[in-house]
C-alpha cells in the first residue's frame, strides 16, 4: 500500500528559523566580516551578499571521542603491495586518518574555516544593524503609485474566477427553500390526506380522490424539481478593493566640493560615504531620489557620472551649493511630501567670508525643511572656518545636524555608524 | 511485452505504476514485509531542509541544524556535492522523499531502495523492533517541537539553546544500551510529561535535602554509601533524574534529546546492513522488472551506472578515499550470501557449512533480522569478499615509531581482518567508554565520571574539556572525569579546572 504525495508546493524555507539562529549565534563573527567587506569592496558591488568564514573551532559541537595515541587497528580496502609484517613510517597526520567510522568530523579537530554565504539582505541587515535614521518618517499618499488589494466583502457581480462557492451555494439553498416552501407544504398536506384515506375503508369516491391526490402530488413534485438547483442570481463573488498605499519617499542631496583642492582620492572617500547613506536610506524608504550638486565658486546640478568623475578648478564658495539645494527643494520637493536628507563632503576649504553665510543658510533655511544634514570633511589636516561654524550648529541641533572627519577609507564606515547610531537618549 | 514507460520524464501516474510493479515483486515474489509507504515528491530546496534536520520530518529549532543547512546549501550551490537521491524515515507509514529533479529511472531506483529495501529493514531488524516505535515517532517529534517552542516562549531562546547545546554534547551518552523502553503514545506522553514535572522536582529535592533534623534518614545513611549504586552509562538519563538544580522544563528537554538519541541509535549501529539490504533489493527488484520486460534497455543502463557509482569502494590510496563505503560493503556481503547459498564452492562449504546450499531468501532475511553491523560482519564476511576488497589491517601503536601491516587477505589473515573490521563497527569500542561512578551527596556535590581506557587510547583533550563544560552546565557543581587504565588514573579533567590533582574516591 503506497500513497504518493506532491509536497513540492509546501514551504521550502523550513530551515529559515534554524539558519537565523545560526546567524544570531555567530553575529559577532559575521559583523566583523561585514565591516571588513565594506572597507574592501569597490563601490559598485556594495549591494551584494558576502562570504563569511568562521574558524571551525569556534563552532564545534564537542563530543567525547578518542584522541591520537594508543593501539588501534584499522582495516583498509585496496591492498596492492603490502604483505603481513610489513612496517613503515607512520604517515603524517597519524591517527587523524579516522578509524573507518564514517564521521570524519568526530576525529581530529580540523582548523579549517567554516564558510557560508549571507545574501544581500542579510548583508545589509548586519551592515546597518543598530543604526537608525534620525527624525520622523513622513508618509505621503501619492496617486497611481502603489496599490494593495484588500478583501472587500461579497458582491453579486464578478468574474467566474472569484466565485465564492460557499456563499453561492448558501444563496441557492435559501432561494430553493423560499420558492418551494408553499408547494412543499401543499405536498405535505396532500400526502397526509392520502395516508388518512388509505387508512380508511376504500370507496369509489375515496378511490377517485386518491387518484386525484396522486396526480396532484406528482405535478407539484415536478414543479419543485423544476426549480433550478443553482441559478445565476445565486452567484456570489469575492470582492477585492484596490487601495493606494502610502509610500514613504526620500530625497537625498549629495553635495560635493569639486574645487581644485579636492583630488580623486578625496572624491572616492566622499563617494563611499554617499553610497553608504544611499543604501541606508533605501532600506528605510520605499522610494529614493538622489540629487547631485557639485560646486566650486558656483553650484550646478549634475548627473552621477559627472558628479564623481569630472574635474574643475577654482575657488570654493559653499553657500552657492546650499542656495541651489534650497531652490531645488522649493521647486521640486514639497516639504510635506518628502523626507529630505543632505550629505555634504568637502575638504573644508571655503572663502572665509562665506562660512558664516553658510551656517546661517543651513540653520535658517535648510534644517527646518530637512530630516538630517551631515557633513564630512575628507581632509587630514587642521580644520578651517567652515568646520567651526558647523560645530556651533551641531551644538544647537544635535538631532538633525552632524559633522565628522574622514582621513582614510577604513574610517568611513565607523564614522558613518557614529553619525547614525541609535540614539539611546532620544528613544 | 509493454514497457511501463519510455523516456526519462516522470509523472505521478508513472510513479504509481512503477510503485505497483515493484511492490508486486517485492511482496508476492520475495515476501518482503513492509510498512505502508508514503512517497513524497519534494524539490531540491526541500531536500536540503530535510538533510539539515538529520532526516527528521519535524524537528525542533536549533542553530546546529542551521549550520548544517548553510553548509549543505553552500556546497550544493557551488556544485561540490549532489544531494542524496532519497531520504527515508523509520516511521509507520514509512515516509520516503523523492526529488523532483530526478529521472523516472532514479525515482524507480529510489522507490525500490527506500520504500521496499529500507522499509522492510526498519520493520524486520531486531534493533529497530526493540528500540524504536515507528508508529509513534512522528507524534513524538511534533510533541518535542512544540514543547521546545513553548519553552523558548517561557524561558527565552538563549536559555533553551544553552540547555540543548549541552544535551547535544552528551547525546551519544543518552542511550540505554541494554534496557528496552516501552513505547507509549503521544497523548500519554504529554500527560505523563505534566506529571513528571511535578513529581521529578519533588524527588530531586528529597535526594538533596541536607538538613539532618528534617530528614532523620540522613543520619543513618552511611557517608561511604556510593551513589549511584552502580556506574551509570546513560549520562543524560542520570542527569535528568538526579541533577540537583535543573528546572523541570530542562529535565524534559534532556529527555527529548535522550529519546532522539535512542531513536537514532539503531541506525548508527546498522549503517552497513541497512544500506546493503536496500541496495540488494533495488538491484534485485529492478533486474526482475527488466527480466519481465517492463523497462527499457536505456532505463537499465542508467540504473546500472548509478548503482555502480553507489556501491563503488575506492581503494585506500585513492585521493578521495574516506573510509569504508557502507553501501559497497553491505551490498557485496548480501550478494555474497546469496551466492554462497546458490553456488557454493569448497571454500564456502568449509567456512559456512550451514549456509552453503540453503535457501538464499531465508538466509538473507535471517541475516537482516537478527544482526547489527558488528555481528553481521563477524558472521558473514567471507574470504572471497576479503580478497575482493583486498582488505588489510594496519596496527598503529604509539609505542612504536612505525605502523605495521598485521594482516592481509590471505589464509592466515582472513579471520584477523574479519575480527578487526567487525570491531570497527562496534560502537562501544569506537566511542570512549565513559560512565558516572559517583555523585557526592553529602559533601561538595561533585560528580565523578570514569573513562575506562582500552588499548591505551586516550580521550581527545580539547573536546573532553569542552564536553565537561557542558556537563557542568547541567550538573551545576564540580564535575571530574578520570581516565583509568588497569586500575590507575592516567589522566583527569575537572570542571571548573583544579590545580592540584584530585583524589580518587
Amino acid at each position: 500500500m503506497s500513497y504518493i504525495i506532491d509536497r513540492r508546493l509546501n514551504d521550502k524555507r523550513k530551515s529559515t528559523v534554524n539558519r537565523q539562529r545560526f546567524l544570531r549565534r555567530y553575529r559577532s563573527h559575521i559583523r566583523e566580516a561585514v565591516n571588513d567587506a565594506v572597507n574592501r569592496r569597490s563601490i559598485q558591488d556594495m549591494e551584494q551578499g558576502e562570504r563569511i568564514s568562521i574558524p571551525q573551532k569556534d563552532l564545534s559541537e564537542p563530543i567525547f571521542h578518542h584522541g591520537p595515541g594508543g593501539q588501534r587497528s584499522i582495516v583498509h580496502p585496496g591492498n596492492k603491495e603490502f604483505n603481513q609484517g610489513d612496517r613503515f613510517k607512520r604517515p603524517e597526520g597519524g591517527g587523524g586518518q579516522g578509524s573507518g567510522e564514517g564521521d570524519a568530523s568526530d576525529q581530529g579537530e580540523g582548523q579549517d574555516e567554516f564558510a557560508f554565504e549571507i545574501d544581500k539582505q542579510e548583508f545589509l541587515n548586519f551592515l546597518f544593524e543598530d543604526l537608525e535614521l534620525p527624525n520622523l518618517v513622513k508618509r505621503h499618499l501619492e496617486g497611481a503609485q502603489v496599490f494593495k488589494t484588500r478583501h472587500g466583502g461579497i458582491v453579486s457581480q464578478g468574474m467566474p474566477a472569484k466565485i465564492n462557492i460557499v456563499r453561492s451555494m448558501r444563496q441557492a439553498s435559501m432561494r430553493r427553500r423560499a420558492l418551494t416552501a408553499a408547494t412543499r407544504r401543499r405536498i405535505r398536506d396532500m400526502k397526509e390526506e392520502r395516508e388518512t384515506l388509505l387508512q380508511q375503508d376504500q370507496s369509489p369516491q375515496r378511490q377517485a380522490r386518491l387518484q386525484e391526490l396522486d396526480e396532484l402530488i406528482a405535478r407539484l413534485e415536478r414543479r419543485v424539481e423544476r426549480i433550478p438547483y443553482l441559478d445565476t442570481v445565486d452567484l456570489r463573488f469575492n470582492h477585492h478593493i484596490k487601495e493606494p498605499v502610502p509610500v514613504s519617499r526620500a530625497v537625498m542631496f549629495c553635495i560635493m566640493d569639486v574645487s581644485g583642492s579636492m583630488n580623486q582620492d578625496m572624491k572616492d572617500l566622499a563617494k563611499r560615504f554617499f553610497l553608504l547613506l544611499y543604501l541606508f536610506l533605501e532600506r528605510n524608504y520605499d522610494q529614493i531620489e538622489v540629487v547631485f550638486i557639485r560646486h566650486h565658486t558656483s553650484a550646478k546640478e549634475v548627473t552621477e557620472e559627472e558628479f564623481f568623475y569630472s574635474r574643475e578648478t577654482g575657488g570654493t564658495i559653499v553657500s552657492s551649493a546650499l542656495k541651489l539645494t534650497r531652490d531645488i527643494i522649493n521647486e521640486r520637493y514639497p516639504v510635506d511630501q518628502w523626507n529630505i536628507y543632505a550629505a555634504q563632503a568637502s575638504d573644508g576649504d571655503n572663502w572665509n567670508d562665506d562660512s558664516p553665510a553658510c551656517a546661517k543658510m543651513i540653520e535658517e533655511e535648510l534644517l527646518p525643511k530637512m530630516q538630517y544634514f551631515s557633513y564630512v570633511e575628507v581632509m587630514p589636516r587642521a580644520h578651517q572656518a567652515l568646520w567651526d561654524h558647523y560645530e556651533t550648529i551641531m551644538a544647537r541641533h544635535p538631532g538633525a545636524f552632524s559633522i565628522a572627519q574622514i582621513d582614510e577609507p577604513g574610517e568611513i564606515y565607523p564614522v558613518f555608524r557614529q553619525l547614525f547610531k541609535k540614539r539611546m537618549e532620544e528613544a | 511485452m509493454t514497457y511501463l514507460s519510455e523516456g526519462s520524464d516522470w509523472n505521478f501516474e508513472l510513479l504509481a505504476d512503477y510503485d505497483k510493479a515493484i511492490a508486486d515483486i517485492a511482496h508476492n515474489k520475495y515476501g518482503l514485509d513492509t510498512y505502508p509507504n508514503q512517497i513524497e515528491v519534494i524539490s531540491s530546496e526541500q531536500m536540503m531542509d530535510a538533510y539539515s534536520s538529520v532526516g527528521m520530518p519535524v524537528g525542533y529549532n536549533h542553530w546546529s541544524f542551521g549550520k548544517q543547512f548553510v553548509e549543505v546549501e553552500g556546497r550544493y550551490r557551488r556544485g561540490q556535492m549532489g544531494l542524496a537521491y532519497e531520504i527515508v524515515i523509520n516511521s509507520d507509514p514509512c515516509i520516503a522523499y523523492l526529488m523532483e529533479e530526478n529521472s523516472i529511472t532514479m525515482q524507480a531506483l529510489v522507490i525500490a531502495h527506500a520504500c521496499y529495501g529500507h522499509n522492510s529493514f526498519f520493520k524486520g531488524n531486531y534493533l529497530f523492533k526493540t528500540w524504536t516505535d515507528a508508529s509513534s515517532i512522528i507524534d513524538y517529534l511534533v510533541f518535542a517541537r512544540n514543547y521546545i517552542a513553548d519553552c523558548e516562549q517561557r524561558h527565552g531562546v538563549t536559555a533553551v539553546e544553552e540547555t540543548l547545546d549541552s544535551c547535544h554534547a552528551l547525546m551519544n551518552y543518552g542511550v540505554d544500551r541494554y534496557k528496552r523502553p516501552s513505547p507509549i503514545s503521544a497523548v500519554e506522553e504529554r500527560k505523563r510529561q505534566r506529571e513528571r514535572e511535578d513529581i521529578l522536582q519533588k524527588q530531586v529535592s528529597e535526594l538533596w535535602r541536607t538538613f539532618p533534623q528534617l530528614q532523620p534518614a540522613a543520619r543513618t545513611r552511611e557517608a561511604a554509601t556510593r551513589f549511584p549504586a552502580e556506574p551509570q552509562e546513560n549520562l543524560l538519563y542520570f542527569l535528568e533524574k538526579n541533577a540537583p538544580l535543573l528546572q523541570p522544563w530542562q529535565r524534559e528537554i534532556i529527555r527529548i534529546v535522550r529519546k532522539m538519541a535512542q531513536y537514532f541509535y539503531p541506525q548508527r549501529q546498522t549503517k552497513v546492513m541497512n544500506e546493503g539490504w536496500a541496495c540488494l533489493w533495488h538491484y534485485t527488484l529492478l533486474n526482475d522488472l527488466y527480466d519481465a520486460g517492463k523497462v527499457t534497455d536505456g532505463f537499465m543502463l542508467e540504473f546500472l551506472q548509478n548503482h555502480s557509482q553507489v556501491v563503488y569502494q575506492p581503494p585506500f590510496s585513492a585521493p578521495f578515499y574516506s573510509g569504508m563505503n557502507p553501501y559497497a560493503l553491505g551490498f557485496n556481503m548480501f550478494q555474497d550470501i546469496r551466492r554462497i547459498c546458490e553456488n557454493p564452492d569448497d571454500e564456502d562449504r568449509e567456512w559456512f557449512p550451514e549456509m552453503a546450499g540453503s535457501d538464499w531468501l531465508q538466509t538473507v532475511k535471517f541475516a537482516m533480522e537478527s544482526f547489527k553491523d558488528e555481528s553481521f560482519i563477524q558472521q558473514f564476511l567471507s574470504p572471497r569478499l576479503i580478497r575482493h576488497f583486498k582488505f588489510f589491517q594496519i596496527m598503529d601503536d604509539d609505542r612504536n615509531d612505525y605502523v605495521e601491516v598485521s594482516a592481509i587477505h590471505n589464509e592466515t589473515g582472513y579471520k584477523k581482518v574479519r575480527d578487526a573490521l567487525a570491531e570497527q563497527y562496534n560502537l562501544s569500542i569506537q566511542e570512549p567508554n565513559i560512565q558516572i561512578v559517583s555523585a557526592n551527596l553529602h559533601g561538595d556535590r561533585a560528580l565523578t565520571l570514569r573513562h575506562q581506557r582500552s588499548d591505551g587510547r586516550p580521550l581527545d583533550e580539547h573536546s573532553a574539556t569542552e564536553v565537561l563544560r557542558h556537563l557542568h552546565r547541567l550538573w551545576k557543581f564540580d564535575v571530574h572525569l578520570e581516565s583509568v587504565e588497569n586500575g590507575t588514573v592516567t589522566e583527569s579533567y575537572s570542571m571548573p579546572p583544579v590545580t592540584e590533582p584530585i583524589t580518587v574516591m
